[in-house]
């Protein structure tokens, strides 16, 4: 195993998921290239070869706009995400590239004190190593739910 | 028949009033199920897209009752009750599937493809001992068969006799807007659950209710997409319970209603970096860039710009509704134009820019109305008939909702 590409690859997931948690959303696109792509589907579209995501980006700015919707658009009660991330498998592509599957796991905390699994499923990234100053960053994030029911709304992204 | 409890008597106001128990009361929920899922309304069942080969199958649901939809080997859809006539336990586990016969797994009682019993394990027993006697009649207990029919690529489903065709029910107008979008084969695209915390009817009348559209939704008014000065219209048919309602989107109007009542949803300075996602086509050529049309008891048909889909409403409880989405396009569609529509999912679904309020206002009202079961809502937006109109900013087709709901319910 090449611990220093498992470490860089998961420094970025850890990362990821705090600035998320932490409500900093405005970092989020920056853990894209700028013609990053993310997308929530869900397992059973994915298995079938469906198309369809419950969030599409093709690019930085489409997810800057999915931040700023959030925050001065879309209208939903207080809440906040905790995910825990495990099991990361990381495969080198080349020199510049690695692929990393992992697990995650969302609990949704409402401003009531109601807490539930939000959702859970796989994380499939394919990882720029040396993006835009150096930095580890996201080619490619596929989220794939593992349920295909998802309570109420999601707004934040996963 | 389940009985309602005698003070729940519909307020005096008529259609201009909706009684919160209406959302709260499990006698109301269970009658519901009589009268409207398992009596004479026509339950949505999905696209026939869906089970393009003979033998496809597809659980799903008309009202609580769970129901196989199976394509035959004559190609005829079909629906039977999702129950076997020996225990009662599902027929059919998978969601979806092919198969020749359909065989309970707790005794392997078999089924064909339309519902009928056609064998008992071991009905003469084994070695001449055991089975059932030659006088048993178990097919007296066999799962209901539905009448189903399809409109447009769209099927539905009822056990009533009495309940006219599907576009009749439907009514001329709101049936030709089904056409209008339903007009060449579709491909699917996908699908997803939404699981509204809130009773099911708050739900169809959120679709229902254009009042709302522009000001819950900021993404909307602020991109000038359905602003309720622009040109456009509302239809209600069939017995109250259909409605249509559309936005031209270039009726180059510019009205400023919005910032002169200081409204939250006209604050301005909202611009988006990758505007692309709007950038539609008018691909049915007549310049409607939205409609949303329901059909009651459970049916939406969605165009919002290039992003189609239909929605099954499925009451799961009194305070639990699952709404199941399913995304398409057309089976002519380009690469091109399949991409327009998956940036364009980004404004419907769970997460869509223009839909996701929509999930937690219902709730809102669910939970706002706990202590106020003897109170009811205002709804004489657009004044106290039901009747199609011009204007958005009315609540005709929800007051056609009750109209259609209370004569079904005998409220």
């Amino acid at each position: 195993m090449d611990a220093a590409l498992q470490l860089a690859v998961e420094n970025l997931l850890a990362r990821y998921v705090h600035a998320i948690d932490d409500d900093r959303l405005e970092n989020w696109p920056g853990f894209f290239t700028e013609n990053g792509r993310y997308r929530i589907t869900t397992a059973e579209n994915h298995e079938r070869g469906l198309p369809l995501s419950i969030i599409y980006a093709d690019s930085r700015a489409m997810l800057a706009d999915r931040v700023s919707a959030l925050r001065h658009a879309n209208i939903y009660e207080a809440q906040r995400y905790r995910h825990t991330v495990s099991s990361t498998l990381v495969e080198r592509v080349d020199a510049d590239t690695a692929r990393a599957t992992s697990n995650f796991q969302v609990v949704r905390i409402m401003h009531t004190g109601e807490s539930i699994l939000f959702a859970s499923g796989r994380y499939l990234d394919r990882i720029l190593l040396k993006g835009e100053g150096g930095e580890t960053m996201f080619e490619e994030r596929v989220v794939v739910l593992d349920s295909r029911a998802i309570d109420t709304l999601l707004a934040i992204p996963i | 028949m389940s009985s309602v409890l005698e003070s729940r008597v519909w307020p005096a106001e008529g259609l201009t009033r909706v009684p919160y128990w209406i959302y709260q009361d499990e006698s109301i929920y269970q009658r519901e199920q009589e009268r409207i899922y398992r009596g004479d309304a026509w339950n949505f069942l999905g696209l026939d897209a869906e089970l393009p080969e003979p033998g496809d199958f597809k659980t799903t649901f008309a009202g609580e009752m769970p129901v196989v939809v199976t394509r035959d080997e004559s190609g005829a859809i079909r629906c039977f009750e999702n129950r076997c006539a020996h225990r009662g336990a599902l027929l059919c586990l998978a969601d979806r599937g092919n198969a020749k016969e359909i065989a309970c797994v707790y005794h392997n009682w078999t089924y064909d493809l339309r519902g009928n019993l056609t064998a008992v394990a071991f009905r003469r027993g084994v070695g001449g001992k055991g089975g059932m006697l030659l006088d048993a009649e178990p097919e007296s207990q066999a799962p209901q068969k539905f009448r189903v029919e399809t409109f447009c690529g769209l099927m539905f489903a009822t056990l009533s006799d009495k309940t006219p065709p599907v576009e009749r029910y439907i009514g001329p107008e709101v049936a030709g807007r089904i056409r209008r979008v339903m007009k060449e084969p579709v491909k699917i695209l996908g699908g997803y659950t939404q699981v509204l915390q809130s009773n099911w009817k708050l739900y169809f009348e959120n679709v229902k209710d254009t009042y709302h559209a522009s000001l819950l939704h900021l993404f909307f008014s602020t991109f000038r997409l359905n602003r309720l000065e622009q040109k456009g219209g509302v239809i209600v048919g069939g017995e109250g319970g259909s409605h249509v309602s559309y936005t031209m989107m270039r009726s180059n109007q510019t009205g400023d209603e919005y910032e002169k009542a200081g409204m939250r949803s006209a604050s301005g300075g909202y611009a988006l970096q990758a505007p692309q996602m709007l950038e539609s086509v008018d691909e049915i050529g007549d310049g409607v860039t939205l409609q949303i049309l329901t059909v009651f008891p459970g049916f939406v048909l969605q165009q919002i710009m290039n992003s189609l889909a239909v929605r099954q409403v499925l009451p799961k409880g009194v305070g639990r509704t699952e709404l199941v989405w399913t995304c398409f396009g057309y089976a002519s569609d380009d690469a091109k134009m399949q991409e327009l529509r998956m940036k364009q999912s980004n404004l419907v679904g769970p997460a869509g820019y223009i839909s996701l309020e929509d999930g937690a206002a219902t709730g809102f009202v669910q939970r706002g109305v706990a202590g106020a079961a003897a109170r009811a809502s205002v709804v004489e937006m657009g004044g106290r008939e039901v009747a199609s109109n011009e204007s958005r900013v009315t609540e005709t087709s929800v007051r056609g909702l009750w109209q259609q709901y209370r004569k079904h319910m005998g409220l």
